[in-house]
Order: C-alpha cells, then sequence, then structure tokens
C-alpha cells in the first residue's frame, strides 16, 4: 500500500548548517501525501531543523547554510528563486507554543485569508465557520468569535492556530511538538483531530512522545544527532526496529 | 534603598504642596475659569489680567504639531531598528539616538536659532521664531523616546507571534503592520504619551526659538508662548500677584504632566496583562 502512496516531499542529501555545527547530515526521505509522518528523537537531533527545511522558517535564521534538495510537488523548496510566500500558504505549520495574534478570534482566522487578497464578507464568514468546524472548535467557540482569542484555553488556542492554517486552504501541515504545551485532554482532541486531517491534507509531526507518534502516525522517521538513523511504517520502527540505535531510544535506553 | 524611595515619593509630595500653596492665592483676585479660558495677560497694567489661554492653546499647539511630526519618524525608525536592519546597523544607530537624548536642550535651541529658523523663513516667510520652528525642536527632541519604546516593544513580543504570521504565507512586511506593530501599541502608546510629557515641558529650546508673544498664535506658523515659557520669561521680575499667577501656571502645567503620567501608566498596565505586549501564552 505505502509504496504506491503518492508522495509529498522528496528529499535528497540533506546538510544543514548552524554557523561551524552541522544539524543535519545527508538526509534522505520520501514523505507520503494525505498520510501522517512522525519524527522522533532525543532534544537537539534535528528533528524540528528538518520541519521547519520543508516550509523555508529555517530562512529566519541568521547563518544557515543548506545543501541537498527538497522537492515539494516537483516545486525546488530551497532554490532561493522558489516564492516563499506561496510555498508556505501550500505548506502551513503549526507550533509548539500556541500562538494566537492578540486580536480576536474571527480575525485570527481570517488573517490568512486577508493576506492572500480575499476581503468578501460572506467568504471570510464562510472560512472562518468552516476551518472552525474542521479544527473540532466551532461549537465551543461560536458565540465569541469576536472576543480576544487570548480568552481562550491553551488547547482551544492551538486548536485555533490549527483552524488559522487550515483557512489558508494547505496541502500540508507541519506541526511542532503541538500537544507538548498542553493537558492530557487537549492532547487527545488534538490527536483525534489528526486522524480527520489526514485524508485531506499531508501532516509531519515532531513528537517528543512516542506514544503520540505511535497513536498518530502512519510512518515514523527517527533521528539522531542530525542523521535519520530509521525511517518506517510506525509499526515497523515500534516493533521490529532495524537499527540498534532505534531499539535503544524506543526502549528508553537513552533520551 | 527604602530610605532613597521614601525620599523620591517626599519629594513628588513636597513639590505638589509647594506649588498648589504658592499658587492658589491667585483666586482670591482672578477665578479660575478667567485664568483658564481667558486670553488677556496684562499682569502689570492697572487693571491687571490674568489669563493664560493663550499659553495652554500655544503649549498643545506645539506638542501636537511635535508629535506630527515625531509619532510617525520615530515609530518608522523604531520598525526599522527592531525588524529590517542588520544587527550591527542597528546598534549604532541605537547608540546615536541615546547620545540625542542626552544632548543639552539649550543646543538643540543653539540648533534651532542656527538651522531650523532660517529654513522655517524660507519656506513659510515671516519672522522663522513661531510655533513651527518651536515644534520641529521637540520633534527631534521627543524622537528618542519614541524610536526607543518602539524598538524596545517590538523586540520583547514574543518570536512565535512573528513566525506564525510569516507562516501563513504573510510577507514580512504584512507582518509587520498588521500583527507585531499592533501588538505592541499599548507599549508604542505609553511611549507617546511620555515623549508628550517631555515636550509639553520643554523650555529653554522652545524659549529660543518660539517668539514667544504673549498673544493667541496666529495659525501654525505665528509667535507662540507656551505655559513654560511664560514662567521663564517673567520669573526674574514678576513680584506679588503676578508672581503668584506664575506658580498658578505651574500648577497648570504640573496637572497636564500628571494626566499625561497616568493615561501612559494605564497603557502600560494594559500592555503587560495582554499577551500581545510580550508576557506569552
Amino acid at each position: 500500500m505505502m509504496s504506491e502512496a503518492e508522495t509529498a516531499f522528496s528529499i535528497r542529501g540533506l546538510d544543514l548548517w548552524y554557523g561551524k555545527s552541522q544539524a543535519l547530515k545527508s538526509v534522505t526521505a520520501d514523505l507520503p501525501a494525505r498520510s501522517v509522518t512522525a519524527l522522533i528523537g532525543p532534544s537537539g537531533c534535528g528533528k524540528s531543523t528538518f520541519l521547519r527545511t520543508l516550509n523555508r522558517m529555517n530562512d529566519l535564521v541568521g547563518g544557515v547554510r543548506i545543501e541537498g534538495s527538497v522537492l515539494y510537488d516537483g516545486v525546488d523548496v530551497l532554490s532561493p528563486s522558489t516564492d516563499v510566500i506561496d510555498l508556505r500558504k501550500r505548506v502551513g505549520m503549526v507550533f509548539q507554543k500556541p500562538n494566537p495574534f492578540p486580536m480576536s478570534l474571527y480575525d485570527n482566522i481570517a488573517y490568512g485569508p486577508r493576506v492572500h487578497g480575499v476581503k468578501d464578507k460572506a467568504r471570510l464568514d464562510d472560512v472562518v465557520e468552516s476551518s472552525l468546524v474542521r479544527a473540532a472548535l466551532f461549537d465551543e467557540v461560536k458565540d465569541r468569535l469576536h472576543e480576544s482569542a487570548l480568552g481562550l484555553s491553551g488547547g482551544q488556542q492551538q486548536r485555533l492556530c490549527i483552524a488559522r492554517v487550515l483557512a489558508v486552504e494547505p496541502e500540508v501541515v507541519l506541526m511542532d511538538e503541538p500537544t507538548s504545551a498542553l493537558d492530557p485532554i487537549s492532547t487527545a482532541k488534538i490527536e483525534a483531530l489528526l486522524d480527520e486531517l489526514k485524508r485531506d491534507y499531508t501532516i509531519v509531526i515532531v513528537t517528543h512522545n512516542m506514544q503520540q507518534a505511535g497513536r498518530v502516525s502512519d510512518r515514523t522517521a527517527f533521528f539522531l544527532l542530525g542523521e535519520l538513523v530509521e525511517y518506517a511504517a510506525t509499526k515497523e520502527l515500534f516493533f521490529n526496529p532495524a537499527d540498534e540505535r532505534t531499539e535503544n531510544y524506543i526502549s528508553g535506553r537513552f533520551g | 534603598m527604602f530610605g532613597s524611595a521614601s525620599l523620591s515619593v517626599l519629594a513628588v509630595l513636597l513639590i505638589t504642596v509647594f506649588m498648589f500653596r504658592s499658587g492658589l492665592p491667585l483666586f482670591k483676585v482672578v477665578s479660575v475659569a478667567d485664568f483658564l479660558f481667558t486670553t488677556r495677560w496684562e499682569p502689570t497694567a492697572a487693571d491687571p489680567g490674568y489669563g493664560i489661554l493663550s499659553f495652554i492653546v500655544g503649549s498643545f499647539l506645539v506638542t501636537g504639531l511635535a508629535l506630527a511630526i515625531a509619532v510617525p519618524t520615530g515609530m518608522a525608525v523604531g520598525v526599522f531598528l527592531a525588524e529590517l536592519s542588520d544587527d550591527r546597523s542597528s546598534r549604532t544607530i541605537r547608540s546615536a539616538v541615546e547620545l540625542l537624548a542626552g544632548i543639552p536642550s539649550v543646543v538643540y535651541g543653539l540648533f534651532g536659532i542656527a538651522v531650523i529658523t532660517p529654513a522655517s523663513r524660507a519656506l513659510f516667510g515671516g519672522s522663522g521664531y513661531g510655533a513651527l520652528s518651536a515644534a520641529a525642536i521637540l520633534a527631534i527632541m521627543t524622537l528618542p523616546t519614541i524610536i526607543t519604546v518602539t524598538d524596545s516593544s517590538l523586540r520583547a513580543l514574543p518570536r512565535e507571534l512573528k513566525e506564525g504570521s510569516l507562516a501563513l504565507g504573510a510577507t514580512h512586511w504584512q507582518t509587520i503592520y498588521k500583527v507585531l506593530v499592533p501588538a505592541a501599541r499599548s507599549g508604542i502608546i505609553a511611549g507617546v504619551i511620555l515623549g508628550m510629557g517631555r515636550a509639553i515641558g520643554e523650555t529653554l529650546a522652545v524659549l529660543m526659538v518660539g517668539g514667544n508673544a504673549p498673544i493667541m498664535p496666529k495659525g501654525l506658523n505665528g509667535m507662540v508662548r507656551t505655559l513654560t515659557m511664560n514662567i521663564i520669561t517673567d520669573m526674574s521680575y514678576a513680584t506679588g500677584d503676578h508672581l503668584t499667577s506664575l506658580f498658578a501656571t505651574g500648577m497648570v502645567l504640573f496637572a497636564f504632566i500628571l494626566g499625561l503620567n497616568l493615561i501612559a501608566r494605564l497603557a502600560l498596565k494594559k500592555s503587560m496583562t495582554g499577551v500581545g505586549g510580550g508576557a506569552g501564552a
């Protein structure tokens, strides 16, 4: 089944340096479309760096040097001539800490469509509602759309941030430890949401929590010291790891 | 520590008490309304007039004009420092701005006489001494406050806010004016109000270029006397009720500054409690 899946990202020989220290070492992988890929590994192993390469968020960091190639749907992601705005519109991102803008719920979600030129009020209303519905938040907040988003609980804020990403109609949603700042109930809600979203979206999620990777992902990539040690179907990687380092990590011997 | 803190509180109280004790007796001679809302300032006439409305208007005219120049310019420089320039040029510009804040006001006044009044004369005619020239000087003097506050409010914002906007495909520029500046708004407003306080209280530099005619200013380029100029001009020779009226002028100025500080404090308090002000989620 997996081999027939359409590929979203095709990464070949990806090296990345922050100044003199190498954060990614010759990473090669194909990330399938419309499924959940989990990136696991100890802190500082390069998994977040890898994730942030996919939508060029590493551009914001000074002194970064990247070699190798990342293709997304035929687009050369790393090329200086690539339209980063368009790339980020297609490849959205949810962050570790919920980061709602200090404005109303409505304006938070309408923000993306507005910066991409949607002005029509009725259409914005539609987008706001449907994005909140898809992020499983609408029923909880439908009466307070015009109140500040900062009044929401942490879990609601994170779902709002997911809704905000969905509002720009991306194809991919990158998630950088999206539940690490949340309580177990909010975490469960977001995991359930991932199961829904993977039908329509390609999801790449960085997580510290191996149970979470086991629960939500179809494929898992294990990073160690900047190297992609093992990348396989999640069940395979957890129950029958090919590399000793993977086994040591998932059995909790380090990290 | 506690001793010095108490001492500064005591100093404020003493100044307040002293100011009111020396100024209030004026209202036995002239009504509060006549003092604040009439324009006849003839304290040495046989039938003395103590109306300071022209000077209140003068103070606000000069300050308003100064802010109209300094707020957009200062915010632009602040945004440039925090978001657009590289670290090295930012550091250089920041030290230049700090230097600007440390220049004595008499030097600003000299600069005004040497450069601004001739420029104003060439551009708008008249003597060159008037509200516009005073406002230009005040604008330069207020700039450091507005630049510094805009710069630091923006830099205090959590990085996630900026990344969140960019990750949605917004441009850097859209991120700045739709997310970052609004999120830093309360801090910036507080800075503007503090700058306004400084502008209203400034004396020497405006005295040197403002013209100092004790009349209602005739237009933006007209000669102007502010509350501070009124006190300093007459102080050297005033006696009796005239002297009291200068203390009363000081009371009015004091009340304005106090009011502005309260507003600034409220705005800052709001920016501390809101997530956008840098407190995080």
